[in-house]
């Protein structure tokens, strides 16, 4: 400590030790280095994408039909799969976490495989059941349904990625909550759905609101999915990441300006997260 | 509250329980036994919380075998409370009538009045976390009772608890279970003595024991029972003189109700005061007035008041035993403990008079 006032060095060892806590007299030393690059890997590149923002045209930049269109679709089709992820992804992490039935482990591993397959894959295997030539294209075109390049297509492709985002932070919070609630419920007399209502929903709540927020957050960020079974139309299916992909060749300041706000936006959400973990 | 209802219950689940049981209405029984000893199984099959092999329940003749818990009428009442961490301590106790259709002012009107009778109604808007052990124990019960259940299961619901709390809370208990068709599994012999009408013991799943609570503690036909009892028990055949037990013959004196005929199994019991010790092998002792004479190693010794207890396992001499050791204890000052110079792991005779031996025939199932 080269900028410590001479005083306080005479007043002996002791005192600094006090004072650094009990973490920095836990922790070994070498550790800080590797955490402090860790850390400045991930948030030098922002500081670095934020000296590049051109602020004198930020609110031109920005407030274009295009930008404006693209965070709008992108906000409303996040909104749309985070809904869906919760209706069919609430009962999947139930069923998962309450229930045992043979190739549970199996089912479990093949329903989180999104989360681990790279998102063009994705993309080309709902195009393969959904699209035109489709397992399901010509049955839809029967009905009169056309999915893929549509703004449908953009929300199936950001459920598909971000669903295995709540089923997994959801099944851990029930099986940290356990069952033993459930069972006292049903001998008070409450009926199956009574206690998943009124029980089980309100105790891991905090737990569905993170995953919620979770797939929230993945499914704004959702690109190689998205262009792959939606394409890049303009209004329809292009989302903010797409539209800053297609812009970083033709109009490198936008494309800069709107990475910005998708930056905002995820520190928004993760702000949004943390205040309602403390409330809950 | 409705008039209370009898419980029958034939628990068989292969492997673990293999028992049948009639609860009168009204009366509450308490079910003793080891750790494992199917006790908490047999309050799953009431509840109907676990798949129940070929069991059988009905409550009053009315069929519940198969039936959802929820649709039962069995309340549950463990070692935890267990009170939903979200719902205050009133919404807990409103939640079975909520939950069977009653009107949120109704319910909690009963709330309040339950949370009364066990004497929490000033905690009534308390959240879970905001409750002590004993407390939210209280709240557990009038949330049991809430939704007036024609059985009560209680699973040592004290066992948790400070000893501190316990007494007020046994009282209360004591209060609330009179007239109710009640299962109480616990492992302390005050539960047994003030709460429950009769007594059953649980061994391997089977009911070695049943009468009672008086009869059961007097006259223990269980090792359990008289461990609880704190009582020295001995099991074998009758010979027409003595009971030929694992250890050897045992000489007391036989209950004039026993009508004990030559091989029928027999109980030789005796309180641990009535035991001396002499700290030579059998065969030395000195020839005395006592006809017992067991050969016994020391395995610990534990301060009791003004006395010793001094635990022994006697050795099966092997034909017509269980194998292993019989444990036995004997009580004696701590100034003979320090004369014989007692410790664990030395041999020595624990000796009883055959007046101080009680005989009996064994529980018959």
């Amino acid at each position: 400590m080269p900028a410590s006032p001479s005083p306080d060095r005479r007043r002996g060892p002791a005192r600094g030790l006090s004072a650094r806590g009990p973490v920095g007299t836990s922790l070994p030393r070498w550790l800080w280095l590797p955490a402090a690059i860790g850390a400045a890997f991930v948030l030098l590149p922002l500081v670095a994408m934020a000296t590049r923002v051109h602020w004198a045209h930020f609110g031109a930049l920005i407030t274009t039909e295009s930008a404006r269109e693209a965070l709008l679709l992108s906000l409303r089709t996040a909104a749309a799969s985070t809904i869906l992820c919760v209706v069919l992804g609430t009962p999947m992490a139930v069923v998962l976490a309450r229930t045992r039935f043979p190739g549970q482990g199996i089912v479990r591993s093949l329903v989180l495989l999104p989360l681990v397959l790279p998102p063009v894959v994705s993309g080309i295997a709902l195009l393969d059941t959904f699209g035109r030539r489709g397992l399901l294209g010509h049955t839809l075109d029967v009905l009169g349904i056309e999915i893929a390049f549509s703004t449908t297509a953009v929300v199936m492709a950001q459920t598909f990625v971000a669903l295995p985002f709540l089923v997994i932070a959801l099944e851990g919070a029930l099986r940290t909550a356990g069952g033993r609630y459930e069972t006292v419920a049903a001998t008070l007399g409450a009926r199956p759905t009574t206690v998943f209502r009124r029980v089980t929903l309100p105790l891991v709540l905090p737990g569905l609101l993170s995953g919620a927020v979770l797939a929230f957050a993945r499914s704004l960020g959702e690109f190689g999915a998205t262009i792959t079974f939606a394409g890049a139309l303009q209004g329809t299916t292009a989302t903010m990441p797409i539209q800053i992909y297609l812009q970083r060749v033709t109009d490198p300041d936008a494309a800069v300006a709107l990475s910005l706000v998708l930056v905002a936006v995820a520190v928004l959400v993760i702000g949004l997260t943390r205040q309602s973990r403390s409330a809950l | 509250m409705t008039p209370p209802a009898g419980l029958r219950i034939e628990g068989r689940v292969p492997g673990r329980l293999d028992v049948t049981l009639e609860v009168a209405a009204g009366e509450t029984i308490a079910v003793l036994g080891p750790n494992g000893a199917g006790k908490s199984t047999l309050l799953s099959v009431v509840a109907g919380l676990q798949r129940a092999g070929d069991s059988r329940v009905t409550l009053d003749g009315r069929e519940l075998t198969g039936l959802p818990p929820h649709l039962r009428g069995v309340a549950l009442l463990a070692q935890d409370a267990l009170l939903f961490p979200h719902l205050s301590a009133a919404d807990n106790v409103a939640f079975g009538p909520r939950a069977q259709g009653v009107r949120r002012r109704q319910a909690h009107a009963r709330s309040l009045d339950l949370l009364a009778r066990v004497g929490v109604v000033d905690l009534a808007k308390r959240r879970p976390h905001q409750l002590s052990g004993g407390q939210a124990q209280r709240v557990a019960i009038a949330r049991a009772l809430a939704t007036d259940p024609d059985v009560l299961l209680l699973d040592e619901p004290m066992a948790a608890l400070d000893v501190d709390v316990t007494p007020a809370l046994r009282q209360t208990l004591r209060t609330v279970l009179a007239d109710r068709t009640t299962l109480l599994v616990t492992h302390d012999v005050l539960d047994a003595l003030l709460l429950a009408d009769r007594v059953v013991v649980l061994e391997d799943g089977r009911i070695v024991e049943s009468g009672t609570t008086q009869d059961v503690l007097s006259r223990p036909r269980s090792a359990f029972a008289a461990r609880l009892a704190g009582l020295d028990l001995l099991t074998g055949t009758w010979d027409g003189e003595a009971v030929q037990t694992a250890i050897g013959a045992v000489h007391g004196m036989v209950d004039p109700t026993a009508e004990l005929a030559t091989g029928d199994p027999a109980t030789a019991l005796f309180r641990p005061a009535a035991v001396s010790i002499y700290a030579t092998s059998p065969d030395e002792a000195p020839h005395g007035s006592p006809r017992n004479r067991i050969a016994v190693t020391i395995t610990d010794l534990e301060p009791l008041g003004d006395r010793v207890l001094v635990r022994g396992a006697a050795s099966t001499s092997g034909a017509g035993g269980e194998g292993g050791a019989v444990l036995l204890t004997a009580e004696v000052t701590p100034a003979a403990v320090a004369d014989l110079g007692l410790v664990p792991g030395l041999g020595v005779t624990f000796s009883a008079k055959a007046t101080e031996v009680a005989v009996y025939g064994s529980f018959k199932r």
